[in-house]
């Protein structure tokens, strides 16, 4: 079996928007998305002691190769990266168009996502890559079980749980109450630079630079500005009265 | 000018997040506002979306939809935006629904902006972004546009429409979409209102001290009448179920009033409650984070004060 699991490398600390460019500020430190450390954990988990080969796929710059290298230290087999000066500044269509195309090529069993990008917060990529690999998609996995051909998958819900099964091949996003990601070992690290690592540009891939990138994104940031800010904010210490200061409070604003 | 408003339903129940979206969406101007209903049984809720200012439901009702999954509503929307040429599609985000916005993005070529708490008639979505601290206007560069709008971004308000004309469609189901299929439910009613739809939420942290002690904010949220949330950290350690809890990895939500017992205000918190009206927060630290984006910070003991304040609320309410 194979296991694809895309992850995304994000800026560590606190990340910026570049006004010039509008565009999240890559150019510092960045580390593995925390969420996809989940997928990595989880593809691992159903790898256990089989021949299944783990591969690692992102899109980005050339520094998310700090990313992979993490995983593969955690345990993954190969590491994909996509990485084109023409790609930057994909939006969710492009991006799902480019992984879709890697991903096709590596014709994985199972294609694993983690809950969100720590960095946009964006939670829909896997379902948009899904739907271009014609594949079936489960999401908020909190349970993943994968046996001869098939997949269950016991998804969170706003209302509670649904038990959800699938063919393979398939793709599930995994929520990050699944597992406990694993930290890489010092013998991980050190095997992790003699794994096989390909890095591709969207003509590897056979993207057209109009798909990838601006030309290839259909939403755009038009602007920047401060949060509405929460006015007056009051603080008082318990004297015994707070119940009451408290209800008055919700009475000046008409809660009560 | 021609919308599309995806309305969820769970149960017998149309969601009020999808109400509010429909709301809106009758607000940007004299528009053809059209909404969408997929599920098995489920002609019977389309009326109540004319109220909410849908002038036209589109009612996709067979037992194939019964299971909550996305695929197959991709398909039934992907064929009434093709058809009908509708050039926007404004989706309120759930579980469900996320992958349904994100899928019709694929299918249709389509721009898709989440998490998105505001939109104007010439299209400019408003979303928050790097935990909130700044708001990123973002528009789509061709149609169809999609949108998908963080929970309880817009008040679900009846607008006096009238009943609207049903229109029944069918679609056929690409293969990918009939692949999975859901085998088992294990259903966590909350006790009284989900979160999503209450105007009122208190919700509990690690600072209640014991499980137990989430009655104190089961009471005052039923004096309130209003719903009970809770952290992460207690979800996790088995105090309060998962379908309550507030934060980056449970639900957003934005009530008229929120109040915090007993929770320090961690960011992956903050992301799923700092857009509520009006914050009210009670933590024994003077230093906890939550004072810093709350409108009435209370430095004090929960355990002293919740019980008096519930017992405050209900003499007023009498």
């Amino acid at each position: 079996m194979k296991i694809a699991v895309c992850v995304k490398h994000v800026p560590e600390g606190n990340a910026k928007i570049d006004p010039s460019t509008k565009r999240l500020d890559r150019a510092g430190e960045g580390a593995l998305n925390h969420f996809d450390a989940n997928a990595v954990e989880e593809a691992l988990r159903v790898k256990g002691d089989s021949d299944t080969e783990v591969v690692v796929v992102s899109l980005g710059p050339a520094r998310a190769a700090d990313s992979l290298r993490k995983a593969l230290a955690m345990g993954a087999d190969r590491a994909v990266l996509i990485s084109d000066e023409a790609a930057a500044g994909s939006d969710l269509v492009a991006t799902s168009k480019l992984l879709a195309a890697a991903l096709e090529k590596e014709s994985a069993d199972l294609v694993l996502f983690g809950q969100q990008a720590s960095d946009s917060d964006g939670a829909v990529l896997w379902a948009a890559v899904a739907e271009r690999l014609r594949r079936p998609v489960v999401s908020q996995a909190a349970e993943l079980s994968v046996a001869e051909g098939s997949l269950k998958v016991k998804r969170q819900t706003e209302f509670g749980y649904d038990v959800i099964e699938s063919p393979l091949p398939a793709v599930v996003a995994v929520s990050d109450a699944i597992n406990e990601p694993r930290y890489p070992s010092l013998k991980g690290i050190m095997g992790a630079k003699k794994k096989p690592f390909d890095t591709l540009s969207l003509a590897d891939i056979g993207v057209d630079a109009g798909d990838a990138g601006e030309p290839g994104s259909k939403t755009e940031v038009l602007g920047l500005s401060d949060p509405p800010s929460r006015g007056d904010a009051r603080k008082i210490e318990d004297d015994g009265n707070a119940a009451q200061a408290i209800l008055d409070f919700l009475a000046e604003k008409r809660l009560v | 000018m021609s919308i599309l408003v995806f309305l969820e339903h769970h149960g017998n129940e149309l969601q009020k997040g999808a109400l509010g979206v429909l709301t809106k969406a009758a607000s940007l101007g004299d528009s053809d506002v059209a909404a969408v209903l997929v599920g098995g049984g489920v002609k019977a809720l389309a009326s109540e979306a004319g109220t909410f200012g849908a002038g036209k439901v589109f009612v996709a009702d067979d037992d194939a939809f019964e299971p909550p999954l996305p695929q197959a509503r991709v398909d039934v929307l992907a064929k009434i935006v093709q058809e009908h040429g509708y050039e926007t599609v404004l989706i309120a985000n759930s579980v469900l629904a996320a992958d349904i916005a994100a899928g019709l993005a694929a299918r249709l070529d389509a721009g898709l902006n989440w998490d998105l708490v505001d939109i104007t008639g010439d299209w400019v979505g408003k979303r928050p972004a790097l935990q909130d601290s700044v708001y990123v206007d973002v528009g789509w560069k061709s149609t169809p546009r999609i949108a998908l709008f963080r929970a309880g971004s817009f008040d679900a308000s009846a607008t006096g429409g009238g009943e609207p004309e049903i229109v029944d469609v069918s679609a056929e189901l690409s293969d990918h979409s009939q692949q999975a299929r859901v085998t088992g439910q294990e259903l966590e009613e909350a006790s009284g209102k989900s979160i999503e739809d209450a105007d009122v939420i208190v919700a509990g942290g690690r600072g209640l001290g014991a499980p137990e002690n989430f009655s104190l904010a089961e009471e005052l949220a039923r004096a309130l009448g209003g719903a009970v949330g809770a952290t992460r950290a207690v979800v996790d350690a088995g105090w309060y179920p998962y379908a309550a809890q507030i934060g980056q990895t449970g639900k957003v939500v934005s009530p008229k009033l929120y109040v915090a017992l007993g929770i320090s205000g961690a960011i992956q918190h903050k992301v799923g409650m700092q857009s509520s009206n009006v914050i009210v927060s009670i933590n024994k630290d003077a230093n906890a984070p939550i004072f810093e984006f709350s409108d009435l910070g209370v430095v004090g003991d929960v355990h002293e004060i919740v019980p008096k304040l519930t017992e405050l609320i209900k003499q007023r309410k009498g």
